[in-house]
């Protein structure tokens, strides 16, 4: 056996608090104070099982914690309500041991028993989670979800403060797993008193504990004083107002109503609040794990055809996109986005190059052209971004047809396989956990390329799958070979070009005068959009 | 009357079953797969079939109807795909706030209509008439997304006089309200205008004049009541229209009601929100109607009901 986090949990045992050596609080931080958040979504659930939107996502990650967790504004694991955890040589068994003392919101201490209880839940057809694929590294998976059995064979409590999980296959993003939402522990007595309702009525072991919820108003979290994480969180509570038009919950925030707009800062306003030095002052900008781009569909004539994929690669003019968003986004060149570990630096992409591009339309036999259709979701500033991908085309002699629709209707589309080509923009993907596997299996691999599926380019290429299914084999995950297997993974995608990688989203979000803390707490990678538990007000 | 109301309960009935059955053809053969809404994006073949047997989605599309409409005949609406909470309880907690903005709604359209209506027949033919009906038929024009956020900037960011948005107080109300309100004000004002020109050209109008009673006297209490009459019927009839309506201006608003409910619904093909949403509103219009048609005799004996 070899111990990873030893000398994590040394020093966490001999540290003063708990977190001292993973994250340095700030100084300044004052405990107390409420702040007001706004989003335009109502918060559908606040089941961790189920939960899976823009709001309720950071929401869910303060009522709840998993095995692990991350170092707040970062991407780097750390462990939660695990205190420990030992993986075997051939990276199929992984030894929980559980924290002492940390009791649910409803009073009791939680065990071993609550992690299975909780991982057999989510996995359970019963459940409907749409995160259930997540675990299908672990034994049992397979049995559980066809309706087989009723437990993960491969979850076992040895006792009541450790947790054996054996895996079917070496998985080196479990980790990542368990500090999913979709991972968190929650009390099997809460969910039997709540059923279905178990997402009104919450009942974790977070920083927060769920105080009112108003349906369609209001969500009021109020301060777990009893928080296992020494010191957080500052606040006392949280209001969440809903249904607030991102340009309604701006001008709340001009008149000091509202401390953080969920949703940021409105497109159309984005310049004229850059351009008051007062309030540009209180805006933040980070780096998120997202790429937007444009699907090519290789099953789709000429799209089949190499020559025409590269053609259109070169086409493009992604600087100019990027300026129709406000330059709130960098050009990408490949899938991964550049915070994303495994990017390849010093690759450049396609360069655009519209001549270029004509002769490769030559290549393919095309020297005339032809005609096809984009897809895009009917929001700005999406319809914008097809139309300056049209404009691109039409000049090497390509006519597209701008299809503009809902979402829902878009991502039919894309899974039926019918698109030739699909603007991603508003559905594209942001990482649910930051390794490079996730932009890989759903959206570029074999598994998402069925019916249905989330890789809309039907893109398929099985040395590719066997290279990820490698990489993924390798008992630690941020081993630097296994980021250079990615690194080769996403070279050989972009050898035949399946999309158009476009740009790199940058987060832009505001917040009022009096709050405090790290600007990364605002921008999150993993607690999007604000990890509420670190920040605190200044008065 | 009892028999006329009989055949009405019961051509209501028929009217919501129509209702129930296109509303549901038409999500049905909507190109969007409520399965991929709930599964979501990482969801595996196996999750997402799991998923379509549990709620039946897989089977045919009348027996899916005929399972509704069991539940929905005894009261059961069915349960949220993507909130998991009873589709009556998620209507039920916001129905008040929708029949309060609605009640505030019709106030106002009342209020600006009837006024505007009186003026521009008494001061028939004038330019004053003339302006107040240009008026009236930009304020039908009107798009309510841009009158709500137009309102909101001027009365609400720039004077400051009512908060922007959300739900709780008085204050709250009133731009919603009149939003809501302008847009029927127009039709009223046109109505009353018209009504009342009729009413003043009456025999009694004019021996009410002979009689030598104060003009003020003439229109508060000849003219007024019995031009009223014929417009307070239409009110039932209205409730369609508002239907309409508080789905854009709840959502401008951030107001908490069944309008903003259907809509984040409609987004993420949550068919049994919309469908509930839907019978609820229909339910409302058909009572409605049925009120407007059961009000007009008490109030014009001349109509008789059979």
């Amino acid at each position: 056996m070899k111990t990873l986090l030893a000398s994590t949990a040394i020093l966490l045992a001999s540290a003063l608090t708990g977190m001292a050596q993973e994250y340095t609080p700030d100084p300044n931080a004052t405990a107390g104070g409420m702040i007001t958040v706004t989003y335009k979504d109502d918060v559908a659930t606040l089941d961790p099982a189920i939960g899976y939107d823009w709001q309720n996502w950071s929401m869910i990650k303060s009522l709840f914690d998993g095995l692990m967790d991350y170092v707040p504004g970062t991407t780097e694991l750390r462990p939660g309500l695990a205190e420990s955890y030992t993986i075997s040589d051939d990276g199929t068994v992984f030894t929980f041991t559980l924290r002492d003392g940390v009791i649910f919101h409803n009073g009791r201490e939680m065990s071993a028993e609550d992690v299975k209880y909780s991982l057999d839940r989510v996995t359970t057809p019963e459940t409907q989670s749409p995160g259930a694929g997540f675990f299908a590294s672990i034994a049992g998976f397979d049995a559980i979800s066809s309706g087989a059995a009723e437990t993960l064979s491969g979850v076992e409590v040895v006792d009541p403060k450790t947790i054996k999980i054996t895996l079917s296959r070496p998985d080196a993003t479990f980790l990542h797993v368990m500090a999913l939402n979709f991972a968190s522990i929650v009390p099997k007595e809460a969910v039997d008193a709540h059923g279905t309702d178990f997402g009104k009525n919450p009942v974790g072991t977070g920083a927060f504990k769920l105080g009112e919820w108003t349906i369609g108003q209001r969500l009021v979290f109020e301060k777990n004083a009893d928080y296992w994480r020494e010191g957080v969180p500052y606040l006392d509570g949280v209001t969440f107002e809903v249904g607030q038009e991102p340009i309604v919950a701006l001008l709340r925030l001009q008149q000091g109503e509202v401390d953080v707009p969920g949703d940021g800062i409105p497109p159309a306003k984005f310049q004229e609040v850059m351009g008051d030095p007062d309030q540009a002052a209180r805006v933040v900008e980070g780096g998120q794990l997202h790429t937007g781009y444009i699907t090519l569909n290789v099953g789709i004539a000429p799209l089949d055809k190499l020559e025409v994929r590269e053609a259109i690669n070169m086409a493009i003019n992604k600087e100019r996109i990027t300026q129709i968003i406000n330059g709130r986004a960098v050009p990408a060149t490949q899938p991964l986005p550049p915070s994303m570990p495994g990017y390849t630096d010093g690759y450049d992409g396609y360069a655009f190059d519209a001549d270029a591009a004509k002769d490769k339309l030559v290549e393919a036999g095309l020297a005339d052209g032809f005609s096809t259709e984009l897809f895009v979701m009917n929001t700005d500033p999406n319809p914008r971004i097809a139309q300056a991908i049209q404009q691109d085309l039409k000049a090497i002699g390509v006519e597209v047809a701008i299809r503009s629709l809902a979402q829902a209707n878009v991502i039919e589309a894309g899974g039926a396989g019918e698109a030739p080509m699909i603007w991603s923009g508003g559905m594209a993907w942001i990482a649910d956990f930051p390794d490079p596997s996730n932009f890989y299996g759903p959206i570029l691999g074999c598994a998402g390329a069925g019916e249905g599926g989330w890789n809309w380019s039907k893109f398929c290429d099985e040395s590719i799958d066997a290279m990820a299914t490698a990489a993924d084999s390798m008992t630690d995950p941020s081993a630097p070979e296994r980021m250079e297997m990615w690194s080769d993974v996403y070279m050989e995608v972009m050898q035949q070009v399946p999309w158009v990688p476009v740009f790199n989203e940058q987060r832009y979000t505001m917040k009022s005068a009096r709050m405090g803390g790290d600007d990364a707490l605002y921008v999150d990678p993993v607690s999007i959009p604000v990890n509420y538990d670190y920040v605190y007000v200044t008065e | 009357m009892l028999g006329y109301l009989v055949r009405r309960l019961v051509q209501s009935v028929l009217i919501l079953l129509g209702v129930s059955f296109i509303t549901f053809v038409l999500l049905y053969v909507l190109p969007a797969d409520p399965v991929r809404q709930i599964a979501g994006r990482s969801a595996t073949a196996q999750t997402v079939e799991n998923i379509r047997q549990q709620l039946g989605l897989d089977q045919p599309m009348l027996v899916q109807y005929w399972r509704y409409l069991s539940g929905l005949v005894q009261g059961d609406m069915g349960r949220s795909y993507l909130q998991k909470t009873e589709v009556s309880t998620l209507i039920a907690a916001r129905l008040p706030a929708s029949l309060l903005l609605m009640a505030a709604g019709i106030f106002c359209e009342l209020l600006i209509g009837l006024t505007l209506g009186v003026i521009a027949a008494i001061f028939r033919g004038r330019s004053l008439d003339q302006g107040l009906m240009v008026t009236s038929f930009v304020a039908v024009s009107a798009p309510q997304f841009v009158v709500g956020l137009l309102l909101l900037y001027v009365f609400a960011v720039q004077l400051g006089w009512f908060p922007i948005g959300g739900y709780g107080t008085a204050a709250h109300l009133v731009l919603p309200a009149v939003t809501l309100g302008i847009m029927g004000s127009g039709w009223y004002s046109r109505m009353m205008r018209s009504s009342m020109v009729d009413v003043l050209r009456q025999d009694y109008i004019r021996t009410a004049r002979a009689k030598g009673l104060t003009r003020r006297r003439i229109l508060l209490r000849h003219a007024l009541p019995n031009a009223i009459l014929p417009i307070i019927a239409m009110i039932g009839i209205d409730i369609g229209i508002f239907m309409g309506g508080i789905v854009v201006v709840e959502s401008v608003f951030g107001w908490p009601g069944i309008g903003q409910l259907a809509w984040q619904a409609i987004q993420r093909v949550d068919i049994p929100i919309i469908m509930g949403v839907t019978m609820v509103s229909a339910t409302a219009i058909v009572l409605g109607n049925l009120l407007a048609d059961l009000v007009t005799p008490l109030i014009d004996p001349r109509i008789k009901l059979r």
